[in-house]
């Protein structure tokens, strides 16, 4: 998986691309987010619009970055969800624990 | 031969494995005419139990390895896969739905594949390990003779 993280204004980005799945995109994923938070950010916004497939670690691990992020006062978001990883996430009934977004502006006005 | 859509894998345990097997399933779905949406399910499904076996069967050990056979009967697809494992137990599996495991980082791969397979049954594999045989009837094959 790819990641990138950029910033519009006080809100942290990270872009996914690829596979968040055991052994690679979970670990990348993890590490952005620490990275994002050890780096300062109070608003973080993962933007899943190019994730292809996500599996049960790949959800642990956006289980994982919500918890250590609320835990640490940092807001998490979830933003561009394909309708493959809404329903994944649905399946587990999680999709009512991040809040979600359909696009990057509505998400980004909601950490206002 | 026309129609033998079946495979057989013996995978080291590592992860990056996991896509080879995405490779052929997905070849054979794709020869067998499964639809795209059915496709991804099944890719779901296969990815979370290969990935049990190489985890928490074999513990990511170098000496042991993954096996995984697919074959069709009539229209019902069977994958299984094994490892070499101590073995598992399911019913020490807990819930992922309960609101006490709500937000646990894992123990949801079982219910995927519950999910979105139509039977998952776990057995002990002659000489160690554990079976995982998930089926998943298939609407719409292309003729296979």
């Amino acid at each position: 998986m790819r990641v990138t993280t950029r910033t519009n204004g006080d809100v942290t980005i990270i872009d996914l691309n690829g596979k968040i799945t055991i052994g690679s995109g979970d670990i990348a994923l993890r590490n952005a987010v620490h990275q994002a938070i050890e780096a300062g950010a109070k608003k973080v916004l993962i933007n899943l619009h190019e994730v292809t497939t996500i599996d049960s670690s790949g959800v642990g691990e956006l289980v994982s970055s919500y918890t250590t992020s609320t835990n640490r006062g940092v807001r998490l978001k979830l933003v561009n969800l394909p309708d493959k990883v809404a329903d994944i996430l649905t399946v587990t009934q999680l999709i009512t624990v991040f809040e979600t977004y359909d696009n990057e502006a509505d998400a980004i006005a909601a950490f206002a | 031969m026309p129609g033998d859509h079946r495979f057989h894998l013996d995978l080291g345990s590592r992860f990056e494995n996991i896509e080879l097997v995405q490779v052929v399933l997905r070849d054979t779905l794709d020869q067998l005419g499964v639809e795209e949406d059915a496709r991804h399910w099944i890719d779901v499904a296969v990815r979370e139990a290969v990935a049990n076996a190489i985890k928490h069967g074999n513990e990511q050990s170098p000496d042991k390895q993954v096996h995984v056979d697919l074959l069709l009967e009539g229209d019902e697809l069977i994958i299984r896969i094994e490892d070499e494992g101590p073995g598992f137990d399911p019913v020490a599996v807990q819930d992922p739905l309960a609101p006490e495991n709500l937000l646990r980082p894992s123990g949801r791969g079982i219910f995927y594949m519950k999910s979105f397979m139509d039977d998952i049954q776990y057995s002990p594999r002659p000489g160690g390990g554990t079976v995982v045989t998930l089926r998943k009837r298939l609407a719409g094959l292309k003729s296979l003779s």
